[in-house]
């Protein structure tokens, strides 16, 4: 080992250049000299210059130097110097540069989240994604709201023969299977209301349940998730689709407004089908309500209509009728805007049908609560 | 029509798709704009289409700034890697489908609409499939569909997004001869969006080379090819050869071992990559040679007019896998210089081009 009195490193700058020249062994042996004469070098170093740094007096260099060597180039590239190594001996340069490549690497790798705040980061992202997701909806109730100002300005380009095919898809092909399910929904309340009313003597009341209940509550909310499952999934499936083959931006490149052709008649036949839908379906809830109290609570026709006039009035059947477009709307809103958020892949489609139907179930049935409460206080 | 492009950046959230790209499309040309994968190229399109908004910038078409038109105003008629034909309607329907569609002053009468569709089908060399539907046709057939579509609007320009991208190759192949010939019937400014440098340097009149968002080079085929500009340019386009060492003297020092080049002005010691084409790279038979990169021959393929030799570093594997060369000599030199697969050769450049290896920005060659 020579003398520790020898330089390592000595730095002259002048006003635009500094030159860095480096002596002797840099190696692990002289690691703490080596380390604090680089770091008081990394302190003074604050002008903005080209540095060259001059290795070729240098005659013994380890991963120790190498690593140091590599510090002092990244240190001042990182305060914006133009740093180049010169005369690096070539037998050490390879060495260097593995090192080098190496600390690169370090410098790329992600602190670890760490586990007593990845809950709250969760609950933060879901936060941030679901507003970013409502303002979405937002963007496109306001376009669809556009669209429908245009075509009442001008009903000329309304685009009438699309709205009525998905009419017909939307509403008279989903007369039966609604029609089934409120059945089979309103013969199950009646049967629970008598079987358990009848302890009580109260069979009377179970024609109040189903009535009230029907029609103001769960004719529309079945009618609503069903239709929001099989109508908005294959508008957010469809529209997805034609996004993915780029249908979508050949339409706008033709000059035709996508929310016009495309959303607009699916959003419109919605709005007037689910109304009808409902209405056929607190029908036919009742109509299964009144087969069970015939058949099983052993109450005549005559005398459950005569008690269902009783029991509800025009009042109840209007709330159940005021909620349906508002519903329907919101599941045309949801479903066209997981449409159009399909990326290129299939997968993505997939992900956005699901998303579509979950959350324009979810939204119904909020939309529902605050429409009780609403109805509430107007005393409805 | 001429199209500018005046200081255009893009930016999907944290990745910034354009940057700052200011580029000048002369009027009726053919111009290719050439990248890797995600280098933004598709973007710009787009925002020439006015299917994208950018960040900052603007689009002048015809000397008119567009940048607020939407797309319909801006009469772009536009080709999709994936075709985008309208699957419920016949092709006649759908080339027949953007004139249909206008306002009624401005629609053509029936037997106009027809008479144009029919030239249309002629010129795509496909009147025979008038009736059929797009599920009824090939990928190359249902691209030229797609094509007469874009064009029945007549469009001011003609925006290609991957033309050929979804097709085979020998498909590919006759359709880009055939897009040739119908720019030079039509010549209609056209710009289209490949990533295969080939399809580029084979087809357009002029090449826009993007990279990272950025314009790396513009010029003719022969120009990109010829003089690349830039160490980015000369890798992506045609096969090269590639040495990455520091600067010592009149040498390029790879490793331990030292290639001669000709000229630039560069520091000592300064970290350079060095390319090569195939055909401008030399093998020395004899290993102990002072100048070159040693390699081992691995293949030897074809021994007609041109021999093509593979070969594979002898040095450290670099990033978990050896480089690899690729050199071309007169078949002749195969016998005179005794090559033989796994014989120890060493390489060297005739025509080296150095570039700075940081930004590759600083030429030389």
């Amino acid at each position: 080992m020579s003398g520790d009195s020898t330089s390592l490193l000595t730095a002259v700058r002048d006003a635009n250049s500094s030159l860095i020249t480096a002596a002797n062994e840099w190696t692990a042996e002289r690691a703490k000299t080596l380390d604090q004469i680089v770091s008081s070098l990394l302190a003074e170093a604050d002008q903005q210059v080209a540095t060259s740094i001059d290795m070729s007096g240098v005659r013994a260099f380890d991963t120790f130097g190498a690593w140091q060597l590599a510090r002092i180039a990244r240190e001042l590239k990182s305060r914006g110097r133009e740093v180049t190594i010169i005369g690096l001996q070539s037998q050490f340069a390879v060495l260097f540069d593995a090192v080098q490549k190496s600390s690169d690497e370090a410098d790329r790798v992600q602190p670890k989240a760490r586990l007593e705040y990845s809950g709250v980061a969760a609950v933060g992202e879901a936060l941030t994604r679901a507003w970013q997701n409502f303002l979405l909806l937002l963007n496109m109730l306001g376009a669809v709201s556009v669209s429908t100002l245009r075509a009442l300005l001008r009903p000329s380009e309304f685009r009438l023969t699309s709205t009525v095919h998905h009419l017909d898809r939307v509403g008279w092909q989903a007369v039966p299977i609604i029609l089934l399910i409120t059945f089979l929904i309103g013969a199950i309340i009646a049967q629970q209301g008598f079987f358990h009313f009848r302890k009580f003597g109260a069979d009377d009341y179970v024609v109040d349940m189903v009535g009230i209940l029907v029609l103001r509550e769960i004719g529309v909310l079945i009618v609503a998730i069903m239709v929001a499952g099989r109508s908005g999934s294959s508008y957010t499936a469809e529209l997805g689709s034609m996004k993915m083959r780029e249908e979508i931006d050949a339409l706008r490149t033709m000059g035709f407004n996508p929310i016009d052709v495309l959303i607009l008649p699916r959003v419109i036949a919605l709005v007037i089908a689910l109304p009808i839908l409902t209405f056929l379906g607190s029908m036919s809830a009742l109509y299964g309500a009144e087969l069970v109290a015939w058949l099983y609570g052993g109450m005549s026709p005559e005398i459950f209509v005569a008690r269902l006039k009783e029991a509800i009035s025009i009042t109840h059947f209007k709330v159940g009728m005021i909620k349906a477009p508002f519903m329907a709307l919101v599941i045309g809103i949801v479903a066209c805007t997981e449409g159009f958020k399909v990326k290129g892949s299939a997968e993505s489609l997939g992900l956005q049908t699901t998303a579509s139907v979950v959350t324009s179930i979810f939204l119904v049935i909020v939309l529902d609560g605050l429409f009780a409460i609403f109805f509430a206080s107007i005393g409805m | 029509m001429s199209i500018e492009v005046i200081g255009i950046s893009k930016t999907f959230g944290t990745f910034k798709a354009l940057n700052n790209v200011s580029l000048n499309f002369p009027d009726g040309e053919l111009v290719a704009l050439l990248g890797p994968s995600g280098c933004g190229k598709t973007t710009l399109l787009r925002v020439i289409a006015g299917l994208e908004h950018a960040d900052t910038g603007r689009i002048v078409l015809d000397g008119a700034d567009a940048t607020d038109k939407d797309v319909r105003q801006r009469r772009v008629g536009f080709v999709f890697q994936h075709y985008a034909l309208f699957r419920h309607m016949t092709v006649f329907e759908n080339i027949a489908f953007g004139l249909r569609v206008r306002p009624r002053r401005e629609r053509p009468s029936e037997k106009d609409i027809r008479a144009k569709v029919n030239r249309l089908l002629d010129l795509v060399q496909l009147g025979w499939v008038a009736n059929r539907f797009p599920s009824q046709l090939s990928g190359g057939q249902r691209q030229r569909i797609a094509l007469a579509r874009a064009l029945a609007v007549e469009p001011r320009v003609l925006l290609l997004d991957e033309p050929f991208g979804a097709l085979d190759a020998k498909v590919r192949k006759e359709l880009r001869r055939w897009l040739r010939t119908l720019h030079d019937e039509l010549h209609i400014s056209s710009i289209f969006v490949t990533h295969d440098q080939e399809e580029a340097l084979e087809v357009s009149d002029r090449i826009v080379l993007v990279n990272k968002g950025q314009v790396e080079q513009i010029g003719t085929p022969k120009e990109i090819y010829e003089q690349p500009a830039t160490a980015f340019a000369y890798s992506f386009i045609g096969s090269v050869n590639e040495f990455r060492g520091r600067v010592d003297g009149d040498f390029v020092r790879v490793g331990d071992e030292k290639l001669r080049f000709q000229t630039g002005t560069f520091k000592n010691g300064q970290e350079v990559v060095a390319f090569s084409r195939p055909h401008d790279t030399e093998i020395v038979a004899n290993p102990q040679s002072e100048d070159g990169v040693s390699a081992s021959i691995k293949r030897i393929l074809g021994t007609g007019a041109v021999a093509r030799v593979e070969l594979v570093a002898n040095g450290e594997a670099r990033e978990g896998r050896k480089e690899f060369f690729e050199v071309e000599i007169p078949g002749s030199d195969v016998q005179s210089l005794g090559l033989s697969t796994g014989q120890h050769v060493k390489l060297r450049g005739r025509r080296l081009s150095v570039f700075a290896d940081q930004n590759g920005t600083q030429a030389a060659s």
